[in-house]
């Protein structure tokens, strides 16, 4: 099993969402984590969707045979622009307070609510420093976590081939 | 420009579409769309069951190459056509289901008869649509008509809320199509063309590998003048019978689990598979692994799902299969010389020493086989012959001699039980001119046996064989042959029902055969009616088995050609 970055371009209607992640749900595939919104094109939408599956190729031709669906790019991590944004509240008690606050710092994430047991944060960035960024935390005690989802687009490399379908 | 209601857009959308005829059954929510049918040249046949309207709007798409269109209300009624839409999209049938469904402002609440028909539907059709806006309507239908019928054909529902269908509309006629995602390939690229004429010409055995890509695209002509230019056999899937005809000499027949040894074997020696609108199904290769080890691979077909799916070819092909082998026959140099003899002489020796097989004694029980040879010898090849699923659709498939494709029906991929009678109701409606005799086996026509009711009462005279062996045969077959002879749940019994009262009770004539001299004259009797629907019962030898048999994943090179060749 390994993780797989599809971009699909999708047609903006509804129960779009459902035939996609139906397909993917018929062979038990596990959806990672799954950011849509609309694109720079009227009336189409983007789905930035991050698979756990053995292998991608049958997957997204019969993707591409859904209507709404127009067009479909798997992603390799090393020539694409990842991107997450997370919420945390972190534990803080009043002598814990600055540690956690210099963590934040170093990873650029902003305090965006300091309580009196807790601080959270604003985190955006690639899926790796917003990982490590969790596991520097952890120990203080994490009260609750949410995450949008993983963005992406290829990056601009000269004679980069995308791995287009269709 | 013209005010209307949802409705009466709905059947001014379908007599656009060239609509001639819908298999239906109405409700509560589809109401309002039976008021416009009175007044419309559009025929509805009103089946008896929502699975048997289906299966009949598959039938009539099957015989005539149409869209076929089926009609119901909402809920259990769109549930019921479940199957039939299952069963379309696995064996590419362009049909367009109507569905009826609550009003909008009661959809997700539970309402009475209230099913979440897109949802259920949408692994089930090639594509469906829940339409909320009446001034949709002549768009949605119009879209539907063009996904189902282009492309790899498939059932295409529509979802229609009753208020949708009671407010009013200004008509306007469909606008151009607007589907950005959905834009089938037609013409095969020339490359992979170019590349597969250099295999083909270098093939010392090769194979035409054909299905039913090649009946949904009438690729047959096309076929033909390229298996006699090229002289490569052709193998005809159980979806692709009818692509050549059978008495061909470079015909092969049906390959895969019940195929014939020369079909299978020839695949299994082949050095250059030409697949063109088939998918490798299982029933085809046994174990992928073993299946012609030695052939390189021309994959063509229209849906680009299926190519590489189950065997990478050395040269895929997206494309329709008609445009693909026009695009090839345009390639092919007749100078060069197609010299397969060496080849064809091989397979023509395996058609002489390993002929199919069965035993009819005179005084023995009737075997299956020799009713569907007295069938074909008495009804003759022009007859559409529909099937179900089990033994006596392999029976047919092998027995039967096909030589035009479109004459041949039967559920496939999803191998639909109760496919037979209704289908070959819709069949028979669409080509009323055409003897239409359904090959049935006595578990499957006791799942659809009602719509005989409708054959009778609408005047639709089709002949059903009821091939009565009183169990699910081909399951008996299995746990004979795998679960060693422990019988569970296969008996049907042979006395009930009466089939002969039970047609008689529906307004149908019932016959009855129980011994092989009876075959002939009863089989003369059945078609000597044409007023009203025929059952013949023929009371079947129950030990029968399917041979030859390629055991469920084993290898193609392990075929069981006879009962007593088993292990």
């Amino acid at each position: 099993m390994s993780q797989h970055t599809l971009s699909v371009l999708v047609e903006n209607k509804p129960s779009v969402l459902a035939r996609v992640s139906s397909l993917l749900a018929r062979r038990g595939f596990n959806i990672h984590s799954m950011a849509v919104g609309p694109t720079a094109e009227e009336g189409m939408s983007r789905m930035t969707i991050v698979v756990d599956a053995p292998e991608m190729e049958q997957v997204k031709k019969q993707l591409h045979k859904l209507v709404n669906v127009v067009r479909i790019m798997e992603l390799d991590p090393a020539e694409s622009l990842e991107r997450e944004i997370m919420l945390i509240r972190v534990s803080a008690i009043p002598g814990k307070r600055g540690e956690i606050l210099e963590i934040g710092t170093i990873f650029k994430a902003i305090p965006i609510d300091v309580g009196p047991i807790s601080i959270a944060f604003s985190v955006n960035g690639e899926p790796r420093k917003i990982n490590d960024f969790v596991e520097l935390v952890r120990p203080y005690g994490i009260v609750e976590l949410v995450k949008s989802g993983r963005v992406a687009m290829a990056r601009d490399v000269k004679g980069r081939k995308l791995k287009a379908v269709g | 420009m013209s005010t209307m209601t949802g409705a009466q857009a709905l059947i001014t959308a379908l007599e656009h579409e060239g609509v001639e005829v819908i298999f239906g059954v109405p409700g509560g929510a589809i109401l309002p769309a039976y008021d416009p049918i009175l007044d419309s040249p559009i025929r509805h046949i009103l089946a008896r069951h929502e699975q048997g309207a289906g299966h009949m709007a598959e039938g009539y798409a099957w015989a005539t190459g149409r869209v076929g269109v089926t009609m119901v209300t909402s809920g259990p009624a769109a549930t019921n056509l479940v199957t039939p839409l299952a069963d379309a999209l696995v064996d590419s049938v362009p049909i367009v289901a109507i569905t009826g469904q609550v009003p909008t402002h009661a959809v997700g609440n539970d309402a009475f008869q209230e099913a979440y028909t897109t949802g259920i539907t949408m692994p089930a059709t090639k594509h469906n649509y829940f339409v909320t806006d009446p001034r949709d309507i002549p768009d949605v239908v119009h879209e539907a008509f063009h996904i189902a019928a282009t492309g790899r054909p498939g059932p295409v529902l529509v979802d229609l809320p009753k208020d949708v269908l009671n407010a009013d509309l200004v008509w306007h006629n469909p606008v151009k199509l607007n589907l950005p995602g959905y834009r089938p390939t037609v013409d095969a690229h020339p490359r992979p063309i170019k590349e597969a004429m250099k295999l083909i010409e270098a093939a010392k055995r090769p194979v035409l590998y054909v299905g039913g890509g090649i009946i949904k695209a009438s690729a047959h002509e096309e076929l033909l003048r390229f298996a006699e230019a090229t002289q490569i056999p052709v193998v005809t899937t159980l979806m692709g019978r009818g692509a050549i005809p059978d008495v061909h000499p470079l015909a092969l027949g049906m390959p895969g689990m019940h195929g014939n040894y020369t079909a299978v074997t020839a695949m299994q020696k082949s050095d250059l598979l030409v697949a063109i609108g088939v998918r490798f199904d299982d029933r085809v290769t046994g174990n992928p692994d073993t299946f012609a080890p030695g052939a390189k691979v021309i994959h063509a077909d229209v849906d680009p799902a299926e190519i590489g799916k189950v065997r990478v070819p050395e040269v895929p092909i997206v494309g329709d299969a008609r445009r693909v082998l026009q695009q090839l026959l345009a390639k092919w140099d007749d100078q060069k010389n197609a010299d397969r003899k060496e080849w064809l002489d091989t397979v023509h020796a395996w058609q002489r020493d390993f002929p199919l097989h069965y035993d009819q004694q005179p005084d023995g029980p009737i075997k299956p086989q020799y009713v569907v040879e007295e069938l074909y010898r008495l009804a003759g090849p022009d007859t559409i012959v529909v099937s179900g699923v089990g033994q006596h659709q392999m029976w047919a498939s092998q027995y039967w001699k096909f030589t035009e494709p479109r004459k041949w029906i039967n559920s496939g991929g999803l191998g639909t039980m109760g496919f037979a009678v209704p289908a070959a109701i819709g069949a028979k409606a669409g080509r009323p001119d055409q003897l239409v005799y359904a090959i049935d086996g006595d578990g499957c026509f006791q799942m659809t046996p009602q719509e005989l009711i409708t054959a009778s009462v609408e005047g639709i005279p089709i002949k059903v064989a009821v091939l009565n062996n009183g169990a699910h045969g081909m399951v008996k077959q299995w746990q004979n042959l795998f679960y060693g002879g422990r019988l569970s749940a296969v008996d049907l019994g042979r006395d009930v029902p009466d089939y002969v009262k039970l047609a008689e009770a529906m307004g149908c004539v019932g016959l009855r055969a129980e011994t092989p001299d009876e075959v002939g004259p009863t089989i003369e009797k059945s078609l000597a009616i044409d007023d009203r629907p025929v059952v013949v019962e023929f009371v079947t030898d129950s030990e029968e088995m399917v041979f030859p048999m390629v055991p469920a994943g084993g290898s193609n090179d392990d075929i069981i050609l006879r009962r007593e060749d088993l292990p």
